[in-house]
């Protein structure tokens, strides 16, 4: 299934939002998500479902003032 | 000071962004002696992961996390960047920037009471950066926010407190908020004026990393700014016009 990942398309083989994070490299990472524009929360994640063309915000921690 | 129920220490609030590098970073965080450092969200490789080394790192500081919204130029932008800096930080505090113009990062001031208010429903404990007008003050603190950060100047600019009379008036009038020049602060001395007016603190981050000297400017900063508070508790003398001499006159030899 093809996603956008940060405005890059990505293939992911899994359905659900952190399965897909996993395949994609980011298990065990401090992140925060967002699909389609809405935030998904860490623990909402193994419930979310994706689907053919869903944008994915994966954001972490960076300096900032 | 007070903020949210949580006794702030240091009346230095500071960036992490723009430093020369990450070791000069955590030396200029220690030297400023801040419990507080604002830090941002952004886009994470999962190759990369370059926000989890910087992760690391502030964590071993040992400071409070005051995550921003920078960059958002929507109440939408903001308030989700929020609920992602909440479940990243696990801190219901936000530095929430609304922005309305590109080249002054003026905060639109419509669409940050509006995301204050959906914030602070939603239980969050908002920092608003504001202007210095009243009315927009008015409106934050009844939508909830406890602390109000009016800015000096155009961010990054180093122009200092550009409308001092603003400034002077939003804490007269706000006795008991407190109140953080947040933004535009270039110098030491423009902190320890804010601080002389009866700011409560001084947020700021250029000033310092892009310093020939991050670390030793940061040092500087937290004198200025203790050193502020402390006049303003002195109760500084009231100016005048005409000179009035410190020596007296009586028991002057007569030369003539």
């Amino acid at each position: 299934m093809k996603i956008t990942v940060n405005g890059v398309g990505r293939e992911v083989r899994s359905t659900m939002l952190a399965e897909a994070l996993e395949e994609l490299d980011y298990a065990t990472a401090v992140i925060a998500t967002a699909l389609n524009g809405h935030f998904v929360a860490t623990a909402a994640r193994s419930s979310t479902v994706l689907a053919e063309g869903d944008q994915v915000e994966v954001v972490a921690p960076m300096q900032g003032g | 000071m007070d903020i949210y129920g949580i006794e702030i220490v240091s009346r230095l609030l500071l960036g992490s962004g723009k430093y020369p590098s990450p070791t000069i970073m955590t030396e200029a965080v220690v030297a400023s002696g801040t419990g507080i450092v604002t830090v941002s969200l952004r886009r994470e490789s999962g190759t990369q992961r370059s926000g989890q080394d910087f992760w690391a790192m502030i964590r071993g500081l040992g400071v409070r996390i005051l995550p921003n919204t920078a960059g958002c130029y929507s109440v939408k932008e903001a308030v989700t960047t929020a609920q992602m800096a909440r479940d990243v930080f696990g801190t219901s505090w936000i530095k929430l920037e609304v922005i309305g113009d590109a080249d002054t990062l003026q905060p639109d001031v419509f669409g940050l009471v509006e995301a204050a208010t959906l914030l602070a429903e939603d239980g969050f404990e908002v920092f608003p950066y504001t202007t210095e007008d009243l009315v927009v003050a008015e409106r934050l603190l009844e939508a909830g926010c406890r602390v109000l950060m009016p800015w000096a100047s155009p961010i990054g600019s180093g122009k200092g407190l550009n409308n001092v009379f603003g400034l002077r008036t939003l804490r007269a009038h706000f006795p008991e908020v407190p109140l953080i020049v947040d933004a535009g602060i270039g110098l030491p001395s423009h902190a320890a004026a804010a601080m002389e007016l009866g700011y409560d603190a001084v947020l700021l981050n250029t000033a310092v990393a892009m310093a020939g000297d991050p670390v030793a400017m940061a040092g500087a900063f937290a004198k200025a700014i203790e050193a502020g508070r402390a006049a303003f508790l002195a109760a500084p003398m009231e100016p005048r016009d005409m000179a009035s001499p410190s020596t007296p006159l009586i028991g002057k030899a007569s030369l003539e």
